[in-house]
């Protein structure tokens, strides 16, 4: 409860720390000696292209995967043996085709996000009051008995944002959360993510339009097998880390919105 | 409701045998008191003495079993576009019941060949799940050489087997409404208590799985233990339902109800009770028209689920198009219509 305690734990540990990792698929190596930290109340952008390794690093991060060689940290414990599931919250890629056909309303998506603590029994008082709270920041209060199926793909995204946010995570991964989602509620979606992360939660995001990121994230890092950049998003975009990582395609990635 | 009515009590393993006995016991004193007067009640009231024939009361009340259970696994498995599998492992369950044919006239046994279908039946549901884990995804491929090989070893065995053909396979194949004894009804009765029971209390963990199963293993939630028990739960599933539904159509009681229901649920809830009342007319007026005409139970249970599912269909389509029409008739204002019906639910 010190401000000494908090000020020093926050300042020391990161709160991913990722060192010396190696990963492949069978034959097919995907990461090579990756090391990076994430720090707590960052907003990291992680770019590369296609293949490059990025949602494996995600879910490396995440406890999801085990290390070929190297270690992985979360919250100060190795990432796979770290049980708080409730302050992890988690965007897949394909998250805007999940549950289209499957009759779910939004409020039981979101509810999802109780589990960890309530995975067994009747919902308290809290319980609902933080489903009702989520769904009210991310701004979908007003659909939470329509089937998700049934939303646009923003809307959606918001959807899945409120889960982790009734869980209280205060880590927040999101493997191209905006694949398929038209360029104004892109924004809209990244300024959401932006207002959160002012709150303090960490997100860590994978996103292929290099333009929309680099203009909301706090940190910027360009992986294609191995790190080629780590840092501030104003000298990424001034170093040449994106043409060696990318190769010959560097070009396609330069479009604005 | 689903998640607050049961609890399954936990059993040390000694006493299980006299449960066993309690058990049966129960349902044989349920079917002889309770059921059996219930329902020759009704067959006067109704002027149907079908329903006071003890053959018929035993396959009404396996229907109305088979069609709590079926959809309710269903729904998981259908919404995670794993229905083949409840074929799948309904072929190998026949494999099982060929084992248990093939065993009893070999070693001179009296095993029940539900018995050995349940054992093959878990035991391949959760073979394919290593599968898959190692794998990791469903194949068709993978399936249907699981499919085929089951009832390729269930046909070897049948043949193989003293007695051969002679041993009525028809009714495992097609499902029959004579056949099913009171030991069988007490079996499915359990059954449905236990799969009742393990979805009842895993029911978040098994929606969480099935909607989104990376986001589940992020919040920390053991993915693998549920989809396991998801198979196992299937399998049960399946060979319970086999007696009456006929091995080759089983699987339409765990998808066909739950895709009608899928059309008009406004909610995974929703859509599990619905699921279940489909289910349930399904079966009922399937069993009586079987009785009735003479036809196959399994068969008929499963034409008129697909007519419910094909009434969902025509009654989501009409519906758009018969409000339009409501809409041009004169004295309906066109900001009325809007402010009641614009955004369809």
């Amino acid at each position: 409860m010190t401000p000494v305690a908090n000020n020093t734990d926050e300042s020391t540990d990161p709160l991913i720390s990722v060192r010396d990792v190696s990963f492949s698929y069978g034959d097919v190596p995907v990461l090579d000696s990756v090391s990076i930290d994430v720090e707590a109340g960052a907003f990291l952008g992680l770019v590369g292209p296609n293949g490059s390794g990025k949602s494996t690093l995600l879910d490396l991060m995440l406890g999801l995967r085990r290390p070929d060689e190297g270690t992985v940290s979360l919250f100060d414990k190795p990432a796979t043996e770290f049980d708080d599931g409730e302050r992890l919250g988690y965007v897949a890629q394909d998250a805007t085709e999940a549950g289209r056909e499957m009759p779910i309303t939004v409020r039981e998506v979101v509810r999802m996000g109780r589990y960890p603590q309530r995975l067994v029994g009747r919902f308290s008082a809290e319980d609902r009051q933080a489903v009702d709270d989520a769904m009210e920041q991310v701004g979908i209060a007003d659909l939470a008995s329509r089937r998700i199926g049934r939303l646009s793909g923003g809307q959606r995204q918001r959807v899945f944002i409120a889960r982790a946010l009734a869980s209280g995570a205060d880590l927040l991964a999101l493997d191209e959360p905006t694949v398929g989602v038209d360029a104004e509620s892109r924004e809209e979606f990244y300024e959401l993510l932006h207002g959160l992360n002012a709150t303090g939660i960490t997100v860590v995001l994978i996103e292929h339009d290099i333009g929309v990121v680099t203009k909301y994230a706090t940190e910027i890092a360009c992986l294609n097998r191995q790190l080629y950049f780590d840092g501030d998003p104003a000298e990424f975009v001034e170093t040449d880390a994106l043409a060696a990582a990318y190769g010959s395609d560097q070009h396609v990635l330069h479009h604005d919105h | 409701m689903f998640l607050t009515h049961q609890r399954v009590a936990g059993t040390p393993l000694a006493e299980l045998p006299v449960l066993w006995l309690a058990v049966t016991g129960t349902i044989e004193w349920f079917l002889d008191n309770v059921v059996g007067p219930t329902m020759d009640l009704l067959a006067e009231l109704l002027g149907t003495p079908m329903l006071g024939y003890p053959f018929m009361q035993r396959a009404y009340l396996a229907a109305v079993c088979i069609a709590v259970i079926g959809p309710l696994v269903g729904t998981f498995l259908v919404h995670r576009e794993m229905a083949m599998l409840s074929d799948t492992l309904a072929h190998t369950a026949f494999a099982g019941v060929a084992v248990g044919l093939f065993l009893n006239s070999a070693l001179s046994l009296a095993l029940s060949p539900l018995l050995t279908a349940f054992v093959v039946a878990i035991v391949t549901a959760l073979l394919v799940e290593l599968l898959v884990e190692h794998a990791g995804a469903y194949t068709d491929t993978s399936l249907a050489m699981v499919l085929t090989g089951g009832f390729a070893v269930g046909s070897i065995l049948i043949t193989a087997t003293d007695g051969g053909i002679s041993v009525g396979i028809d009714a495992y194949l097609f499902g029959s409404l004579a056949t099913v004894s009171t030991a069988n009804v007490g079996i499915l009765v359990l059954m449905s208590l236990v799969v009742g029971g393990l979805v009842t209390l895993t029911y978040r963990p098994l929606l969480y799985v099935t909607f989104d199963a990376t986001a589940a293993q992020a919040a920390r939630l053991n993915v693998r233990l549920y989809k396991r028990l998801m198979v196992v739960l299937t399998a049960l599933v399946v060979v319970s339902a086999m007696q009456i539904m006929g091995v080759i159509l089983v699987a339409a009681m765990l998808v066909v109800p739950v895709a009608a229901a899928a059309r008009v649920a406004r909610s995974f809830r929703q859509s599990i009770l619905l699921a279940i009342l489909a289910g349930e007319f399904a079966a009922i007026a399937g069993v009586t028209l079987s009785y009735n005409y003479g036809i196959a139970a399994g068969g008929s249970i499963v034409v008129t689920a697909i007519a419910i599912y094909v009434a969902t269909f025509a009654a989501q389509r009409l519906a758009p198009g018969l409000r339009r029409i409501g809409r041009l008739r004169p004295g309906h204002s066109e900001t009325g219509l809007k402010a009641d019906g614009g955004e369809k639910e």
